[in-house]
């Protein structure tokens, strides 16, 4: 073991010397978490509305005054025709076009119906579902508004009506960021941990001092170690240093455990630290390991669930997630970070990183150990 | 009087598909005696030597390097050996002191020791004002020196040398094969690759390999009476002109 | 220039003889395009849901039964308790949960009201939103049926037109946005690798001592990941438009000669990062995370720009892949020409010809 520890100490030494990686370790925290949640934040608000109101009346100009008070929209314009509203939308100065027909309140009130046209940019699709969404809750609600404005109540009891009570437990705030940041977290260790050892291992091999180390009476098993257990340090730092900074920029507390959630971080480090450890056996040089490192972990971040939910995604789709180790992660982590959920919640996905973390650096283990 | 035997090599073979890169080699190198190891590029010496380091496993033959067997026991080979490549195998950023160090204690050298080690090592080089430079400022002369007393900080009982001198002035090679000289008279065998033969013309033996074969091996006295050359230079351009093997 | 057409010739061999490389820069987008195109969806459905059901009567299956026919839920689980809810929130089995009072169908019977409750799982704020709606919605529909005989009064209705993308296809927002990011990947990360590389091993002295004038070497070596991106555009549309069934709705020419634009954009970027630095580790360094991390965020594909706050919006005008997002959906989703894009084409030109400028310039410094 004194030679781990002679290892240990020269690996250390030359971590903490290497000023890109020093600058990375920190500027990453803090770019990914300062900046990127403020950037990915997918509520729904501003929605730039051009109105085409063809009636003009008390009731059309009071239905569009509630559309704007709701702080949901934006009201771009009012205008004259569809083809000029179309124009806001093609340029982009408009996501949802609201035509009020001609007669739309002596309809209402002599018909008893009347219909709006809603005309919504659906290129991004979250936005205009939740943007077609809202506006239709505002109209109904107008809607109410005006019934009970002109209905007497025993006519409108009549009627049968549910009440919905609508109640969102965890997040009250729904804070998109309090969703997201955890989940940026997962991808800054997940990066930490297979890019940078990759790297680290690759430029060994292209410098050479791999090549000096086979002839020392280091085994392998030592030079692995020596690579897994400074990156784990780091990784642990990294860690910590989110989740000061998640805390002090955003609040964010974690209603769990936070040992269990060291817990869960340092097996998912060990999985990764596999996978950074498998891509340098495959890469010669320092492009490849960095274009395969970045190559999967592309997809794995995507097919995470970090910002589309794994149940709407098509059953092939879903059994790839399976096989990828960080939407464990991204699911542990709003669990405990959110919810507060325990041990028992995430034993199950515990052990299958614990197994993941078997396999990987068995694997890699395995890849080393032939001599040429 | 019987030499000792450090390293002993008996038909080594290495092939990869139909190609013999060593083919069937036989030599044995004494104790405390400087071993040149030459050929052209692509002649099969990299392989030869590397086999014999226990970084690489023969395809037929045998060998042993300090009593230890290269296909059962490369593990205790590497303990009792140093080595020095070609990119000088010291950590370039790592400091003189550290570098030290780190190899000390690989090579299982205890606390006390390898602070001795490191002050007489710093003394005899004149490094003691360099303890603390990383290794990647200093001179390409004194990284080589360096190098050398590293691979030897163990008193191992064979150290291999490859292409140990590239790229120095002819004084600091001078200054290195003294050091190397004075390894020898300690006990220490010295395996070493060199393309200058001026440098054979200082080793106690030497062979020359050619396309996979060992062409001659002998003194540089005996080579040069042999095939008739003045200096080791013929001698290694003769046989090195038969060779039909392009550098790799 | 017989000169230059073997520099290109050497380093296209470059490339061709690193097959790990090559095959993920031609992997890559097309991975992405299936992950975007066919894994990935901003639709909500199979979300698992609890229902608490105290009264099992006629009223309660009727309307658990239609939660159940809707594809965005998935009943899970039948639970008794608050605090059993909870637990399922916290181990994750379910996303929303519908709480149906005592004596539902007596209580409506007798009263013409009661009160159901929809609780979500706000961690995911805008899937608690959408499945949330989606629950009142089919609740609102049930009562609707309900009350088919009373007609309702002064009711407004409302159509709904999807425009660009009547399916709500993920694919049309996603692939503008695989083709910048890809586009930037390959032009500017590669680039800047590559001269770096040459950088490092020394080879520039050498180059520079032959009698070709090094804007000529430096333009040589972007020739080939020109023409890799130009396979990347066309392999892109080609999967877009036969397999994702995403069709092109403007000028293709106008498409392709703009993603050109693009691509010696972010050529010129890789260009100046690699007059920076000597040191491939830290050339791709600053391109991941200095400029493609930015633009990933920045150029309005993932995330909305509307929604950023003010010093975001402000800088994710210097990003080019803004721009070219914008072009890109404008040509090729809703169908326009180059008279509605001229200003953000102007941009987009303005920007390379800055970039060109400043690198050659600075090769010339360093060189001279």
């Amino acid at each position: 073991m004194k030679t781990l520890r002679y290892l240990l100490e020269k690996e250390f030494r030359q971590i903490f010397r290497d000023p890109s990686i020093l600058r990375m370790i920190f500027m990453m925290p803090i770019i990914q978490l300062v900046i990127l949640p403020q950037a990915a934040n997918y509520e729904i608000k501003n929605v730039k509305i051009a109105v085409v109101d063809h009636d003009h009346s008390t009731y059309s100009t009071s239905m569009i005054h509630k559309i704007t008070a709701s702080g949901y929209f934006i009201l771009t314009s009012i205008d004259g025709s569809h083809e000029l509203a179309m124009h806001k939308v093609e340029s982009d100065d408009a996501d949802i076009i609201l035509e009020i027909p001609a007669n739309f309140e002596r309809d209402l009130v002599k018909e008893n119906e009347v219909k709006l046209l809603m005309s919504v940019n659906a290129i991004n699709g979250i936005r205009a579902n939740l943007g077609a969404s809202y506006l239709s809750v505002i109209v109904r609600d107008y809607n109410q508004d005006v019934r009970l404005k002109w209905l007497q109540m025993p006519r409108f009891d009549e009627i049968t009506k549910v009440n919905i009570v609508p109640t969102n437990w965890y997040n009250k705030t729904m804070s998109y960021k309090l969703f997201m940041v955890p989940g940026i977290l997962v991808i800054l260790l997940t990066m930490v941990g297979s890019f940078l050892t990759a790297l680290n291992i690759v430029k060994e091999k292209e410098i050479g001092t791999i090549e000096q180390i086979n002839v020392t009476p280091i085994r392998k098993y030592h030079f692995i170690l020596g690579k897994l257990i400074p990156f784990w340090v780091l990784g642990m730092f990294v860690l910590s240093i989110g989740l000061l900074v998640a805390r002090v920029v955003y609040g964010v507390m974690p209603l769990g455990n936070i040992g269990l959630l060291y817990l869960f971080s340092g097996c998912y480090l060990v999985a990764v630290l596999g996978m950074g450890l498998l891509v340098s056996t495959i890469s010669q040089t320092q492009q490849q390991a960095m274009l395969l490192s970045f190559f999967l972990m592309m997809i794995f971040i995507m097919m995470s669930g970090l910002y589309t939910s794994i149940e709407s995604m098509p059953y092939w789709a879903q059994v790839v997630t399976w096989f990828n180790p960080v939407s464990y992660f991204i699911e542990v982590i709003r669990m405990i970070v959110l919810k507060g959920s325990t041990f028992s919640d995430i034993k199950h996905n515990l052990g299958i990183i614990l197994l993941f973390a078997i396999v990987l650096n068995s694997w890699a283990i395995f890849s080393y150990k032939k001599r040429s | 009087m019987e030499r000792e035997k450090v390293i002993e090599v008996k038909e080594l073979t290495k092939k990869y598909g139909d190609f013999y890169a060593t083919n069937a080699i036989t030599f044995d190198v004494y104790k405390g005696e400087i071993f040149g190891f030459l050929g052209a590029n692509g002649a099969g010496k990299t392989t030869a030597m590397r086999m014999l380091c226990g970084l690489s496993k023969p395809s037929s033959g045998q060998a042993t390097v300090a009593g230890f067997d290269v296909f059962h026991n490369p593990d205790d080979i590497k303990r009792n050996i140093g080595y020095m490549s070609q990119k000088f195998s010291l950590y370039e950023d790592l400091t003189v002191k550290e570098n030290i160090r780190f190899y000390s204690g690989i090579y299982g050298l205890s606390s006390k020791q390898i602070i001795e080690k490191t002050t007489s090592l710093l003394s005899k080089l004149h490094l003691e004002e360099e303890k603390n430079t990383l290794v990647k400022s200093l001179p390409l002369g004194w990284k080589q020196k360096l190098a050398f007393s590293i691979a030897i900080v163990h008193n191992p009982a064979i150290v291999f040398l490859d292409e140990p001198t590239g790229g120095v002035d002819p004084i600091t090679r001078r200054e290195f094969w003294e050091m190397i000289y004075e390894a020898s008279a300690r006990g220490t065998t010295i395996f070493v690759t060199t393309h200058y033969m001026d440098e054979a013309e200082y080793c106690n033996r030497v062979s020359i390999m050619v396309d996979g074969c060992i062409e001659a091996l002998d003194t540089p006295i005996n080579l040069k009476k042999q095939f008739n050359a003045k200096t080791m230079d013929d001698v290694f351009l003769m046989l090195a002109r038969k060779a039909k093997r392009q550098a790799d | 220039m017989k000169q230059f057409l073997v520099f290109v010739r050497k380093e296209w061999s470059h490339i061709w003889r690193d097959p790990k490389t090559l095959f993920i820069l031609f992997g890559m987008p097309i991975v992405q395009i299936t992950i975007f195109g066919f894994a990935l969806t901003n639709e909500v459905k199979n979300a698992q849901i609890a229902i608490v059901d105290p009264s099992k009567d006629v009223s309660t299956t009727a309307l658990i039964n239609r939660i159940e026919a809707s594809r965005y839920f998935e009943v899970k689980d039948y639970v008794t308790s608050y605090n059993e809810i909870e637990e399922k929130f916290k181990e994750g089995k379910i996303k929303i949960a519908i709480v149906l009072p005592q004596d539902f169908n007596a209580t409506l019977a007798h009263t013409n009201t009661a009160q159901i409750q929809i609780i979500a799982d706000a961690s995911d704020p805008n899937t608690a939103t959408v499945l949330t709606n989606y629950a009142s919605a089919i609740i609102q529909d049930w009562q609707t049926d309900l009350n088919k005989k009373k007609k309702l009064p002064y009711t407004i209705t409302s159509e709904l037109r999807m425009l660009y993308n009547p399916e709500l296809k993920g694919a049309f927002n996603f692939v503008p946005g695989v083709m910048a990011m890809v586009l930037m990947l390959v032009s500017t990360l590669m680039t800047s690798i590559a001269i770096v590389r040459e950088k490092e091993l020394g080879m520039m002295e050498v180059l520079l001592v032959s009698p070709l004038k090094p804007i000529i070497i430096i333009l040589a070596k972007t020739i080939p990941y020109l023409l890799l991106s130009l396979v990347n555009i066309i392999s892109i549309l080609l999967l877009s438009v036969f397999a994702l069934e995403l069709p092109i709705a403007g000028s293709l020419p106008l498409l392709i000669g703009l993603s050109l634009l693009f691509t010696i954009t972010s050529l010129s970027l890789g260009l100046l990062i690699s007059s920076v630095t000597n040191s491939q580790q830290v050339a791709m360094l600053i391109s991941l995370m200095g400029l493609f991390l930015p633009t990933l965020m920045l150029s309005g594909f993932m995330f909305p720009i509307e929604n950023m706050p003010l010093p975001l919006r402000i800088l994710s005008n210097a990003v080019p892949a803004k721009w070219y997002y914008f072009i890109v959906k404008a040509v090729m989703i809703k169908g326009l020409g180059l008279k509605a894009i001229w200003k953000e084409t102007s941009i987009l030109i303005g920007m390379t010809v800055f970039l060109l400028v400043v690198s050659i310039k600075k090769y010339n410094v360093r060189l001279s």
